[in-house]
């Protein structure tokens, strides 16, 4: 039995041997740097990816996720504190896993995703041919590039200088060969048996060089080679957390690049929907927009930086004729979770200005449709994935392990060296050897580390304790994450902040929601940290601004308003000190250490938004408010959509309103956003005929698309809408409202309009100038004016609105009126019947109107002349 | 020795990362880690068995804290010590019987003196016979560390007795041994592997023509079990709830349907509603516990209850090599798995309520535990494999287990006890206290319910 049992594991293994061959083990990349600042200022002192998530370093989580997906080689990119990643590596045992090889590469000059990739392929892909990348079909045979006796060989782009000497030198080289064109392509070296050894390409060199003939070779064959990229590779950052089974989206993106080798990348999706107030995820990202053939999963547009969007979101038509159907989507998070072929690494290579991973690569792809690489989508359902991106992220992430949404990856599971834990009631992780009062509370979803001692009458909810901590009597912790060997003395307050290694809070601290408190700082006693600074040891990177004691100051000051818990004593005592001038050193209170960072003023205002604190209920409110007062009344800057009806009981009391004052006040909006729409026409370049769409467009329905806050532009004419409605896949579509019934003589009013405020906005001087841009703006939108001005009327309207505008808004028009007017009669845009209908209109008007008639009537004067030598002709 | 840090660390990491789940892959695997582990142990020419004993009970700690839920494991680890105990006693007596007696009696001094002076001669004279005879599952579980001293005494002993004898016979022991703990542990794999037939050779005796069969999620030992009263001829219909939220329920549905078996599948919470229609509930569990209750799939506790309402007998089928030998203290917790919530419901759907960020205070919370814990009161049978007479006079493991059942109340209560430890005067003390009993050494436990 047991040799039948042996001679069956033998075959086995001689079958996994032959697979073994055939396959190429699984890849990835770790990019152990994010390449960001947001992390500021725990990062000036430890790599991001080492940074404790839930007591394990994240690092950790990406590992083991890896590891269990079934990867098989990882390289992990180390750029910032590499030493330390390195070291952390060392220590923790990640590299003496079976099945499963970790290799770091260190690189100090690398600032970007991009610089990383294009390291990692210089390092590690063969290059061999260097022409060979450039090809336009790698694959392609000699004989098909030959024409006759010359070469007709195609590149994807152009030769950069330093390449152009090898193209030359190859072509020379190629002139003299012989080819036989009926024999199949294989590889040959040049000697002997036509099978290249390594020893005898040793040998060779020898012959040519005598300087290598010293070369001491047994170095080659004791080199160990780094292996290397060879098939699709998995790119995720170090800082991604994730349960999820990479098979499936494997498998898919095979079979894709199996049927078509320009799938270059498949990225993992998951369903997460912004807030409809913040407009950010839960992990404190912008909103992302994303336009997926619903069919293929690919990828056609990208956005995840809403602050480009202006409030509206524009689509490429080719988008909607080239598809029959796309689908736009607005709830997805991107996991940062990409699959790729090892193109993507040459595509960094080429093109060296891209930079980041989806603003230049994934945007540049798409964009780019003369390679034409796709991209793909694989969305995953059950399982987790995200990646830590700020402060926000971290604690959303946080809780999310905590809940036991990343399982196994949870603290009791010992996934990777982190210290036994045990699940207990409520959510409570507790480590052994804690030393806990009785009379402490520790409330649900709370993590405390080993080795950490909790003091009387503590209370401590929501929070995460690190390893060998002492918290004092007294102290009151909420939503906070307090790392490893963290003293904090009696009476201290910490509610939503993070405080890293080593930091001592002397007893009566306290900090406000959103404090960072950076490696080894001390807060001085009854010190209260201002909401949302950062406090570290090291000094903050020099900025423009650096009215620094003043800022100091204002934190000194920030005392008499702390309540204190210890007694009020102390408290004037503090006051006193804080006023002598060496305490001002550090700004943390009465022997404190640390620097107490600067924030800008526009940063100020966004720091709530990515850090750990919870949105504070007045922020909300104020965005709610900015929101409905959008609705009342759309502000200038082309955000004329208010988001209605994710607002509920609010977007029902707009719709009365707007009922109520339609009439007035349709007439101003439609103006506006003619106006907008004109504008976007500008800055985008757009011809005419796309115009003249939109304006009708708008003319017959304006799109609420709820809560998106969003305008899709349809660039095609209204009969095509119900086509758009099927193949958008956006049901708010059915919400369309035809709210403006607007004659086309108010279109034209506000098209001219819009055209001479184009003209006005343009840099002048003189009235000279003025004058000059007029005739060049006038000439440029000719067609889309004549377009509007079909009859008389219209043009009527046009004069008056012109009148209207150096009467009221653009008084720099007046002198320049009648020149203008001739202006528009020369180019056929005004006729001279509309001229004098209109002379002859304000005839019996008040003197006051009658300003430019007067200004005008040698013109007309001269109209009328001309009319009446047409009449006798 | 690498090697086998790198096997144990290897199994230790598949465990701790749920890559190994269920009781009996895990305790398969178990059993064949320690297999290789005793194959490659360099074990000393003396003393070889209490080297080989250390080793592998630092593994089974290792392997305990792995996986807490996993129970299997240490019943596995527990076997393979007996095993070597044994293997390393059988040895000895058969070497002391070659060679005279008066060596034996000097070795029942010898453990006189390591024993209570003031202990009566008869219990030294039990202790000593318990040397002879292998010990009990009782003290194997219990009483670990207090057998494996003496054992080790006795080996010194032994070995101090045998000095004159040359170095090769005693690595020629050392090498008997190891085969001999191979070769058992072997058997043991085997039984591990043929435990559902064993089960399911029963099944007849337990399912009647038209009768209807109500189970929970899906278990192979339940499987074998029913489709063997279905390869006797026996008709009869099987009621599959799903067993949320791993919804097992629906692949054991399809297997039977394809063994031909009437099969109708209902939703967890229709239990109760279908139970009055049920004969018998027959379910697969994860684990027994000392008291006879045991760890089985969530939503396991709500049938035993809906069950004992209608005096449906509740049946437990399970592999001897799910018997642990703890007992559940707060079993809510920590005999339990708190799997991902992702089981229950897709995260992306309700990522809006799970925020932490927004006004409301604390964010949906969603709990998934992986097991239930039922009573033994509510647990009327227990079927399990066969140990046969024959295999219990071979290893010479003489446990008796009965169960008493109370005919009024259906509880079950299992005693391991032995001969040497609980005498036969006690044991008939404690069967005289119920009214009824059945001692069945053959078949390892049964209680008959009616």
């Amino acid at each position: 039995m047991v040799g039948k049992k042996g001679g069956s594991k033998g075959m086995g293994a001689a079958e996994d041997a032959e697979e073994e061959l055939a396959r190429t083990p699984l890849q990835a990349i770790i990019l152990a740097d994010s390449f960001t600042t947001k992390f500021r200022p725990i990062t000036l002192e430890r790599p991001k990816v080492l940074l404790p998530l839930v007591n394990a370093p994240m690092i950790d989580y990406t590992l083991a996720w890896l590891e269990s997906a079934g990867v098989e080689e990882v390289f992990v990119f180390c750029c910032a504190h590499s030493k330390q990643v390195i070291d952390y590596l060392d220590k923790s045992n990640w590299f003496g896993q079976p099945n499963f090889s970790v290799t770091t590469i260190e690189s100090h000059n690398a600032i970007s995703a991009g610089d990383a990739l294009r390291l990692i392929y210089e390092q590690h892909v063969e290059d061999f041919p260097d022409m060979f990348r450039i090809a336009q079909d790698p694959n392609s045979i000699i004989a098909a590039n030959r024409e006759g006796i010359n070469w007709d060989i195609r590149f994807r782009r152009n030769m950069h200088d330093w390449e152009v000497n090898d193209l030359v030198d190859l072509f020379a080289r190629l002139q003299h060969c012989h080819i036989n064109l009926q024999a199949a392509d294989k590889l040959k070296w040049g000697h002997q048996k036509g099978v290249y050894t390594v020893k005898e390409g040793y040998q060779q060199l020898c012959s040519r060089n005598p300087v290598i003939a010293n070369w001491p070779w047994k170095l080659i064959w004791r080199t160990k080679l780094p292996p290397k990229i060879r098939g699709d590779f998995i790119l995720v950052s170090g800082d991604t957390v994730s349960n999820m089974s990479l098979s499936q989206a494997l498998k898919e993106h095979k079979e894709r690049r199996r049927k078509d080798s320009n799938a270059v990348m498949t990225m993992v999706i998951k369903q997460s929907k912004a807030s409809p107030v913040t407009r950010q995820s839960r992990l404190g990202t912008e909103e992302l927009f994303m336009v997926i053939d619903p069919e293929t999963k690919q990828l056609l547009y990208y956005e995840d930086r809403g602050d480009n969007l202006k409030g509206y979101l524009s689509l490429d038509k080719a988008l909607l004729t080239d598809n029959t159907s796309i689908s736009l989507q607005n709830d997805k998070q991107d996991c940062y979770i990409d699959i790729c072929s090892p193109e993507v690494l040459s595509l960094f290579t080429d093109n060296f200005d891209y930079q980041h991973l989806r603003h230049d690569f994934v945007k540049g792809l798409l964009v780019d449709d003369i390679m034409g690489y796709k991209i793909y989508t694989h969305e995953i359902h059950s399982s987790y994935a995200a990646r830590i991106d700020n402060y926000r992220s971290y604690h959303t992430i946080s809780k999310d392990i905590i809940q036991r949404w990343t399982y196994p990856l949870v603290p009791d599971v010992q996934f990777f060296g982190n210290s036994a834990t045990k699940l207990e009631r409520q959510g409570m992780y507790r480590a052994p050897e804690i030393k806990q009062s009785r009379s402490s509370k520790i409330g649900p979803f709370t993590v405390i580390g080993s080795g950490t001692s909790i003091g009387n009458n503590t209370e401590i909810s929501n929070s995460v304790v690190g390893e060998g901590c002492s918290i004092g009597s007294n102290v009151t912790i909420e939503g906070c994450y307090i790392w490893h060997n963290v003293t904090i003395e009696d009476g201290c307050k910490l509610k939503h902040s993070i405080v890293c290694d080593g930091v001592t809070m002397k007893s009566g601290a306290a900090l406000e929601p959103g404090v960072v408190l950076s490696f080894k700082v001390v807060i001085g006693r009854s010190f209260l940290v201002p909401a949302y600074s950062k406090v570290s040891l090291h000094q903050q990177p020099i900025r423009q601004d650096s009215d620094e004691e003043l800022e100091y100051a204002d934190n000194s000051s920030g005392i008499t308003e702390s309540p204190s818990v210890s007694g009020t004593l102390d408290l004037l005592n503090e006051e006193e000190r804080t006023e002598l001038p060496d305490s001002q050193e550090y700004g943390v209170g009465d022997g404190g250490v640390g620097f107490i960072w600067l924030v800008s003023e526009a940063g100020q205002e966004e720091e709530w938004r990515h850090s750990v604190a919870p949105i504070p209920v007045d922020k909300l409110v104020a965005i709610m408010q900015i929101s409905n007062d959008e609705a009342d009344l759309p502000n200038e800057d082309g955000a004329f959509l208010p988001p209605s009806g994710e607002l509920g009981p609010d977007s029902i009391t707009n719709d009365s309103n707007e009922d109520a004052e339609d009439i007035r006040d349709d007439s101003v909006i439609f103006e506006r956003e003619v106006e907008a729409t004109f504008q976007r026409a500008v800055e985008e370049d757009v011809t005419d005929d796309h115009v003249i769409l939109e304006v009708n467009s708008l003319r017959l329905t304006v799109n609420e698309f709820p809560g998106l806050m969003l305008f899709v532009i349809l660039w095609l004419d209204p009969k095509f809408l119900s086509a758009i409605e099927n193949c958008l896949c956006l049901p708010s579509l059915f919400y369309c409202r035809l709210s403006y019934n607007m004659a086309s003589a108010d279109c034209a009013g506000a098209l001219f309009y819009s055209v001479m405020k184009l003209a006005l906005d343009a840099p002048h001087d003189s009235p000279n100038e003025l004058y000059k841009n007029v005739v060049s703006t006038v000439r440029k939108w000719k067609k889309l004016l004549k377009y509007y001005l079909p009859s008389i009327d219209e043009e009527i309207e046009v004069i008056l609105k012109f009148e209207e505008m150096c009467l009221e808004s653009a008084r720099e028009y007046s002198p320049l009126f009648v020149q203008i007017l001739h202006h528009l009669y020369d180019q056929d845009i005004i006729q001279e019947e509309a001229i004098l209908d209109w002379a002859s209109e304000k005839e019996g008007a008040e003197e006051s109107d009658k300003i430019f008639v007067k200004q005008s009537e040698k013109f007309i004067q001269w109209l009328k002349e001309a009319s009446e030598e047409e009449d006798e002709d | 020795m690498p090697d086998i840090e790198r096997l144990v660390n290897d199994f230790v990491a598949k465990l701790s990362k749920r890559k190994v789940e269920g009781s009996q892959a895990t305790s398969r695997l178990t059993a064949e880690l320690l297999r290789s582990v005793v194959s490659l142990q360099r074990l000393p020419p003396t003393n070889s068995a209490a080297v080989l004993i250390e080793a592998v009970r630092g593994i089974g700690v290792k392997l305990a804290a792995a996986n807490p839920v996993e129970l299997a494991v240490g019943n596995i680890v527990r076997r393979v010590l007996h095993i070597i105990r044994e293997e390393d006693l059988s040895l000895l007596t058969s070497k002391t019987s070659d060679l005279d007696l008066s060596a034996a009696s000097d070795d029942e001094g010898t453990i006189d003196q390591d024993y209570d002076p003031t202990q009566s001669a008869a219990a030294a004279a039990a202790a000593a016979k318990s040397f002879l005879r292998p010990p009990s599952l009782h003290a194997l579980l219990e009483n670990m560390s207090d057998k494996a001293v003496p054992s080790n005494n006795y080996t010194s002993s032994s070995g101090g007795d045998s000095e004159e004898k040359s170095k090769a016979d005693k690595l020629a022991r050392t090498r008997k041994l190891k085969h001999d703990v191979i070769e058992a542990i072997n058997i043991l794999i085997e039984d591990i592997d043929t435990c559902h037939e064993l089960i399911a050779e029963q099944a007849v005796e337990h399912i009647h023509q038209n009768e209807v069969i109500l189970t929970l999620g899906s278990s192979r030992t339940a499987f074998e079990f029913l489709c063997a009263a279905k390869e006797k001829k026996r008709s009869f219909r099987v009621v599959v709830a799903e067993g949320a939220p791993r919804y097992q329920g629906h692949a054991l549905a399809k297997e039977l349907v394809s063994r031909g078996l009437q099969t109708i599948v209902v939703t967890d919470s229709a239990v109760f509603a279908m139970i009055s229609r049920v004969n018998m509930v027959i379910v697969g569990v994860h684990a027994v516990m000392a008291n006879g209750g045991v760890i089985a799939p969530v939503g396991m506790n709500m049938v035993a209850l809906a069950a004992q309402k209608h005096a449906v007998p509740f049946v437990v089928v399970a592999g001897i090599h799910k018997l642990c030998p703890s007992y559940p203290h707060n079993p809510e917790v920590c005999l339990n798995d708190m799997r991902s919530p992702a089981e229950l419901l897709e995260f992306g759907r309700f990522s809006n309520c799970m925020e932490f960020g927004m006004d409301s205070g604390a964010p949906l919370q969603v709990v998934n535990p992986g097991f239930d814990y039922v009573a033994p009161e509510l647990v009327s049978l227990l079927i399990t494999d066969i140990l046969d007479n024959t295999v219990l006079h071979l290893e010479g493991i003489t446990r008796h287990i009965c169960i008493v059942s109370y005919q009024t109340t259906t509880q079950l209560m299992i005693l391991i006890c032995k001969g040497g430890y609980i005498n036969e005067e006690s044991i008939l003390k404690l069967l005289t206290e119920f009214k009824q009993y059945m001692l069945i050494s053959g078949i390892f436990w049964r209680a008959v319910v009616d």
